[in-house]
């Protein structure tokens, strides 16, 4: 078995459905920032058999987290000080999202005017459903950046 | 500052007013002539909507009022590439309100969001149409003397209508309305106010006959079918004469049910249902002056 070794300050995302880890590096832009981190994917797990692990070497609170909790709100966030878990975090569907997912309506006045920011609000929080603050249309999967 | 997007931007108190405002100005209309002196309204439509736009210069003409705007895209600084953001910012320095109509679902709002003067949404594509559901309840509650305690049946293409959708909604908000949808298969209430309507516990019922359900209805709204919306040349062609009414029909309704329709007309209406009292399409759109003019008084809090 494959062991990635604790993080001294930073925080850990568990729990993130497999396959789904290297969306939410790219999301959360972890990409463009120079600390270390660390990416497991299909790690076991009792609860979901097969899930990914992301450890990050930085302050928590330089990153929007809100889309995590919509690519899916089970995943958690233990934020790590001296090596020890300090704080766990739950996830909170965020009343509005801008600029994390992107409308593909083509009527949508989104699609003309490109400086305008793609703004979603909470639709449903029971469906998890997202709309367009301009046209109405509802997210999907595809309407992630 | 208060725009208008959505006919649910008013509550119900506050569209109550509007209405009281509106019938005020029906049976008093020497009384508002001169309200909007010296005040402008900037029509901008980027699309054509002969009947929208006359509407509104008509209810500012009627208030006193001057006019500016442009009636379609090509004679607007759009044709250059300017934005929506840019060019509300540019009316805001001349006029005192602005209606705006744009093919593109959520411009107005986007107008809005820039604009230092109150914008109305007068239709942005297949998403919102307010001051067309203004007008129809100004409609029925002028006719019947409420917006509660009815059966309305909502006829023709139900799927890709927006004024049935906003018509729906604002609909909801009173007690004791049941919904009779009427339309062929193919065009359906969208599911998602097919859901909405369950979660909320609202009465309702889908048919596919108008004859079957005709007897039952306090109003009928119909619509037409219209060839934009439909991808294909055939499907239009199949569906547009499926639910014609006409004086036969007419017979098996009751005596003090209402026809409204948003006009234009294509043929869902025969020409000689016209001249039945319970017609009252026409009448609706002096309703949609009256509403309008309410409008303009109470976003420029000169009402």
């Amino acid at each position: 078995m494959l062991n990635v070794g604790k993080i001294e300050e930073g925080f850990v995302l568990d729990l993130i459905p497999a396959g789904k880890s290297m969306s939410i590096y790219y999301h959360l832009g972890l990409d463009k920032l120079d600390c270390t981190v660390a990416i497991i994917k299909n790690a076991r797990s009792h609860v979901m058999g097969r899930k990914d692990i992301i450890k990050v070497e930085c302050d928590i609170n330089s990153l929007n987290l809100d889309v995590l909790a919509v690519i899916d709100h089970t995943i958690t966030i233990n934020v790590i000080k001296n090596a020890e878990i300090v704080e766990k975090r739950e996830l909170v569907l965020p009343q509005e999202l801008t600029d994390i997912m992107k409308c593909r309506n083509p009527r949508c006045i989104t699609s003309i005017e490109q400086e305008l920011p793609h703004i979603f609000y909470l639709a449903d929080p029971v469906k998890e459903l997202y709309r367009c603050k301009y046209c109405d249309e509802k997210n999907s999967e595809r309407d992630f950046n | 500052m208060r725009h208008l997007m959505n006919p649910m931007d008013f509550s119900v108190e506050e569209l109550n007013r509007l209405f009281d405002l509106a019938r005020d100005i029906e049976q008093h209309p020497e009384a508002y002539a001169h309200k909007c002196e010296g005040k402008k309204l900037a029509t901008c439509f980027y699309e054509p909507s002969t009947r929208t736009r006359l509407s509104f210069e008509t209810a500012m003409l009627n208030l006193g009022g001057s006019v500016i705007g442009f009636s379609d895209a090509a004679s607007s600084s759009a044709s250059k590439g300017e934005s929506v953001s840019d060019t509300i910012r540019v009316i805001s320095c001349f006029a005192d309100i602005c209606a705006m109509r744009h093919p593109k679902e959520g411009a107005p709002m986007v107008a809005a969001s820039r604009s230092s003067i109150p914008v109305i949404n007068a239709g942005d594509g297949g998403h919102q149409h307010p001051t067309q559901t203004l007008t129809d309840l100004l409609t029925i509650r002028a006719l019947k003397g409420r917006l509660d305690h009815f059966t309305i049946g909502l006829c023709g293409d139900l799927k890709f209508g927006r004024t049935v959708h906003s018509l729906v909604n604002a609909l909801a908000r009173y007690a004791d309305i049941h919904f009779i949808f009427i339309s062929p298969e193919e065009l359906r209430i969208p599911g998602y106010l097919r859901e909405k309507l369950q979660e909320n516990n609202l009465s309702f019922e889908e048919e596919i006959r108008l004859e079957d359900v005709l007897p039952k209805l306090d109003l009928l709204y119909m619509t037409r079918v219209q060839r934009e919306r439909f991808f294909n040349e055939e499907d239009y062609v199949r569906l547009k004469d499926f639910y014609i009414l006409n004086k036969e029909k007419m017979e098996l309704a009751k005596e003090d049910m209402l026809v409204l329709h948003p006009l234009p007309r294509v043929n869902e209406i025969s020409v000689e249902v016209d001249d039945d009292p319970r017609a009252v399409y026409f009448k609706q759109v002096q309703y949609g002056v009256y509403v309008r003019m309410a409008l303009i008084l109470t976003l420029l809090e000169l009402a």
